[in-house]
C-alpha cells in the first residue's frame, strides 16, 4: 500500500493501489467501478432521473449503450458512443427474419429531448413490426412501410407536447431470398458494397442533399456548408407529414449490405471507399473495424454500423 | 380544465471545463407559448390598485388628477369577474372601493362605482407604504388561488414608518401577491421602491410626467390580465458536494434570486418566478463543483425543472465535462458573456450614480464610462440613450465620457430605475 493521496472526487484520503475511493466510491483507476444492481458507479446511488443522470452526483448511469455489439445469423452490428458525446443516442436492432436478415439503425436528434429514448423506441418497434409483418406473409415493401409507420407512432407517443418532442432518424433493411428492401427517413444511410458496383442506396433527407438535388451546390460545397448536417425529415411528434422512402433491388452477385449512422459516413461517405476499407472478415470484425476507423478519424458523433453479408445463397 | 401555456426550457452553456476547473455557467431560457388571450379566459385573477394620496400628490395638482385618471383606466381594463379593490395610501391605508375590506368582482356597475369613488379622492397626510402593502395582503388573503397582482403608485419617500416597518410588511407580502411599483415625480427613492418591487417579483418604473400614468396603468393591468398561471417556480437540483453560486433572472431585467430559495430536499430548492402569460425570460445559473476527471463522460451539475405546484412542466440539464483541449474549455458561451456584461452594466450605473451624488467624480466618470461601453457593445440602446443624458460621450467604444454639469433629476432617476433592464443578444446566437 502506497503513501496517502486524496480522492479527486471528494478529497478523502486514499492510498495508491486502491481501485476506488472508500468514501465516495469514485473509481481511482479510470476504470468504471463495477456497480451492483445498476447503482451509480461514482456515488453508489440507485436513483436515476428519466434521462439517465444519477440523482446523487449527476453522473450518467453506467452506460449499457456506450458500446454494444450484436450478432444475428450472418449479420452483426456495433454501436458506440464515440469520443465527443456524453452518451450514445444511436440505436440499432437486428434479427434473423425467416430466411433473411432484418435490421434497423436510428440516430436520436441531439437537440430534441430524450433522443436516446426516441432512437431506441424507433429501432425496437421498427424491427418488431418488420419481422412480424414478414412472418405474416406481407411482401417486403409493405412490411417495410408498416414498420416505419409503427416506428413513427412509437416516437410520437414519447412526446409530452409538440414543443417537447423526442426525435430520431430511421433506416431499415430486409435482406431476403428475393432481394434487398430499404426504408428510411432522415440521414442514416444504407450502402451496397461490392467492389466497383458499390453504391449508396439511400438519399439523405438533409439540407445538403436537397441543395445538391436542386443543383444549387456541388456535393463538396454542400457538405462543407455549416447547414450540411441539418436534417429536413425525422420521426417525432413535431415532424409533420412524413414521406417514407423505399428502395428495393436484387443484387447480381455477392456483396455486403451496410447500414450506418452519420458517425461513420461523416468520415467515409463514398461507397467504393467503404467497400475498400471493409475487411474481408466476419461481419462483427468488419463492423468493429469500421467503428474503429470512425473513432480514429475523430469520433465526433455516435457511430453505428450494421454489416449484412449477402451471399449467393440469398440470391438463389 | 385549466388552460395553461406550454412551457419549454432551453439551456445555453459551454459544458467543457479545463482540468481542475470548478465553475460552471449556463443561461436557462424559459418560454411559455399558447397562453389564453383576451378577456373572459385564463386563470381566476385578483387585482388591487394602490394610489398614493399623501398631501404632496397635490403639488403639482396634476399629479393627483393624473393618478386618479390612471387608476380609473386600470379599473376599465379589468375583465368581468376579476376580483378587485382600490386602496388609497397616506400615513395609513384606506379602502376606496369597495368600502368594506374585501375584493369585489368586476362588472359594469362595480367598475362605475369604483371610478366614482376614485374621483372623490383628496390628497392629505403622509407616506407609509408598509401599511398599504399590509392592507393589500389582507385583501389577497381571501383569494389565495390564481393570479394576484397589485399596482403601487407613490410620489414620495416612505417617511411615516421606520425602514424596519416597511421591511416587515414587504417580507409578510412575499409570495402572497406580485406588485408592480411606479414612482411619479422626482421626490421618491429609487432604491426604496426597487426593494419593494424586487421582493414582490414586480417591475419598477418611473413615470416622469403625470400625464403618462394613464397609459402605463392600462398596460400594467392588461399585462396582469394576460397572465395564465400564478406561482411558477424554478426547481434547481445540484449534485452532492456542489455549491449553487447564484440564480439570477437576467431578462427582461436583472434580479438576483439567490436568496429567494426555498429548500425542497437536500439537493433541490425552489426559486419563485411569479405569474406567467405568453413570454420568455432568461436566467443565469452558476454552480461550483468538485473538479472532475478528464475524459470521463459529461455529468449533470444542475437539473432545472419548471414547477407548477407539484407538476414538472419542463426540464433541462446543465452539464460539465473536463477536457485538456483548451480550444474547447476556454470558449465562453456567447449568452453567458452577454448577460455577464448586462449585470456589469447595471452595477456600473448604480455605483456610478451613487459616486456622482457623493461627489466622487473620478469614480463616477470611470463607472459611467464603463457602462457606456457595455451598453454600446451589447446593443442596449435604451440604456445608452439614458446614459447620454447624464454624461457627454466622446467615444462609446472605449467608454471615454465626461460628466454633464447640469443633469435633470428626472433623467438621473430614470437611468437609475432602468439600469436593470436588459436586452437579448444582438445576434441570435445559441
Amino acid at each position: 500500500m502506497g503513501a496517502p493521496e486524496s480522492c479527486p472526487g471528494c478529497g478523502s484520503e486514499v492510498f495508491a493501489g486502491e481501485a476506488f475511493c472508500e468514501a465516495c466510491g469514485r473509481s481511482l483507476t479510470g476504470e468504471p467501478v463495477p456497480a451492483p444492481n445498476g447503482a451509480c458507479a461514482e456515488c453508489g446511488s440507485t436513483s436515476f432521473s428519466e434521462d439517465g443522470y444519477c440523482e446523487g452526483c449527476g453522473a450518467l448511469r453506467p452506460g449499457d449503450r456506450d458500446h454494444i455489439e450484436t450478432e444475428a445469423g450472418v449479420a452483426a452490428g456495433v454501436t458506440d458512443r464515440g469520443l465527443r458525446h456524453s452518451r450514445n443516442e444511436d440505436a440499432m436492432a437486428l434479427t434473423v427474419a425467416g430466411e433473411g436478415i432484418a435490421a434497423v439503425v436510428c440516430d436520436g436528434v441531439s437537440t430534441s429531448p430524450l433522443p436516446q429514448a426516441a432512437s431506441q423506441a424507433a429501432a425496437d418497434t421498427g424491427l418488431k413490426t418488420l419481422t412480424e409483418r414478414l412472418a405474416a406473409g406481407d411482401d417486403p415493401e409493405t412490411a417495410t412501410r408498416t414498420a416505419l409507420t409503427r416506428a413513427v407512432e412509437a416516437v410520437t407517443a414519447l412526446a409530452e407536447s409538440p414543443h417537447d418532442a423526442p426525435a430520431c432518424t430511421y433506416v431499415s433493411a430486409y435482406a431476403g431470398p428475393s432481394g434487398v428492401t430499404i426504408g428510411w427517413v432522415g440521414d442514416s444511410r444504407a450502402y451496397w458494397l461490392a467492389g466497383d458496383a458499390s453504391r449508396q442506396l439511400t438519399a439523405d433527407d438533409s439540407w445538403a442533399a436537397e441543395m445538391v438535388a436542386h443543383g444549387a451546390l456541388t456535393e463538396a460545397e454542400a457538405q462543407a456548408h455549416p447547414n450540411a448536417h441539418a436534417i429536413v425529415a425525422w420521426l417525432g411528434a413535431d415532424a409533420g407529414e412524413i414521406e417514407q422512402h423505399i428502395t428495393a433491388f436484387v443484387p447480381e452477385g455477392p456483396g455486403t449490405l451496410l447500414l450506418c449512422s452519420d458517425g461513420l459516413w461523416n468520415y467515409y461517405p463514398e461507397a467504393t471507399r467503404l467497400a475498400s476499407i471493409l475487411p474481408a472478415a466476419d461481419p462483427l470484425t468488419g463492423a468493429r473495424h469500421l467503428v474503429r476507423l470512425a473513432l480514429d478519424a475523430g469520433g465526433r458523433d455516435n457511430i453505428t454500423v450494421v454489416v449484412i453479408p449477402f451471399t449467393q445463397e440469398h440470391a438463389q | 380544465m385549466s388552460e395553461q401555456p406550454d412551457f419549454s426550457i432551453r439551456v445555453d452553456q459551454n459544458k467543457y471545463l479545463p482540468q481542475g476547473g470548478q465553475e460552471v455557467h449556463a443561461i436557462v431560457t424559459v418560454e411559455s407559448t399558447g397562453a389564453p388571450v383576451g378577456a373572459g379566459t385564463g386563470a381566476s385573477a385578483a387585482e388591487v390598485i394602490i394610489i398614493d394620496t399623501s398631501g404632496s400628490m397635490d403639488y403639482p395638482r396634476n399629479k393627483m388628477i393624473s393618478a386618479v385618471k390612471a387608476a380609473q383606466a386600470a379599473v376599465d381594463t379589468l375583465r368581468d369577474g376579476v376580483k378587485f379593490a382600490v386602496v388609497s395610501g397616506s400615513s395609513r391605508a384606506t379602502m376606496v372601493y369597495p368600502r368594506a375590506e374585501e375584493l369585489i368582482p368586476a362588472n359594469a356597475q362595480t367598475r362605475a362605482e369604483a371610478k366614482a369613488a376614485l374621483s372623490r379622492l383628496t390628497a392629505t397626510g403622509g407616506t407609509a407604504m408598509g401599511a398599504w402593502l399590509s392592507l393589500a395582503g389582507r385583501l389577497f388573503a381571501k383569494h389565495p388561488e390564481g393570479i394576484r397582482h397589485a399596482i403601487l403608485l407613490t410620489d414620495g419617500k416612505n417617511q411615516h414608518e421606520t425602514p424596519e416597518q416597511l421591511d416587515q410588511a414587504v417580507a409578510a407580502a412575499v409570495g402572497r401577491f406580485v406588485c408592480d411599483c411606479r414612482g411619479v415625480g422626482t421626490d421618491w427613492e429609487v432604491a426604496e421602491l426597487r426593494k419593494v418591487a424586487s421582493a414582490l417579483l414586480g417591475s419598477l418604473d418611473m413615470v416622469a410626467s403625470p400625464e403618462a400614468l394613464e397609459a402605463d396603468f392600462r398596460a400594467m393591468t392588461e399585462a396582469a390580465m394576460g397572465k395564465a398561471v400564478a406561482d411558477v417556480a424554478l426547481r434547481v437540483w445540484t449534485p452532492q458536494n456542489a455549491k449553487l453560486r447564484f440564480v439570477k433572472q437576467v431578462l427582461p431585467s436583472m434580479e438576483d434570486l439567490t436568496g429567494r430559495r426555498t429548500d425542497v430536499d437536500e439537493r433541490s430548492g425552489d426559486y419563485p418566478l411569479g405569474a406567467w402569460g405568453t413570454e420568455s425570460r432568461d436566467y443565469h445559473i452558476s454552480v461550483e463543483v468538485p473538479p472532475g476527471v478528464v475524459g470521463e463522460r459529461a455529468k449533470r451539475v444542475a437539473w432545472v425543472r419548471l414547477m407548477l405546484g407539484d407538476q414538472v412542466v419542463s426540464s433541462g440539464n446543465v452539464l460539465a465535462e473536463w477536457t485538456e483541449d483548451e480550444a474547447q474549455s476556454t470558449r465562453i458561451n456567447p449568452k453567458v458573456a452577454h448577460y455577464t456584461g448586462q449585470a456589469e452594466l447595471a452595477e456600473n450605473i448604480q455605483v456610478g450614480l451613487q459616486a456622482r451624488k457623493d461627489g466622487d467624480l473620478d469614480t463616477a466618470t470611470a463607472r459611467l464610462g464603463r457602462a457606456v461601453a457595455l451598453a454600446h457593445e451589447s446593443g442596449n440602446e435604451a440604456i445608452a440613450g439614458l446614459l447620454g443624458k447624464v454624461v457627454d460621450v466622446d467615444d462609446p467604444a472605449t467608454g471615454r465620457v465626461r460628466l454633464k454639469k447640469d443633469v435633470d433629476k428626472a433623467d438621473e432617476m430614470s437611468l437609475d430605475t432602468r439600469s436593470t433592464k436588459t436586452v437579448r443578444t444582438r445576434r441570435g446566437e445559441g
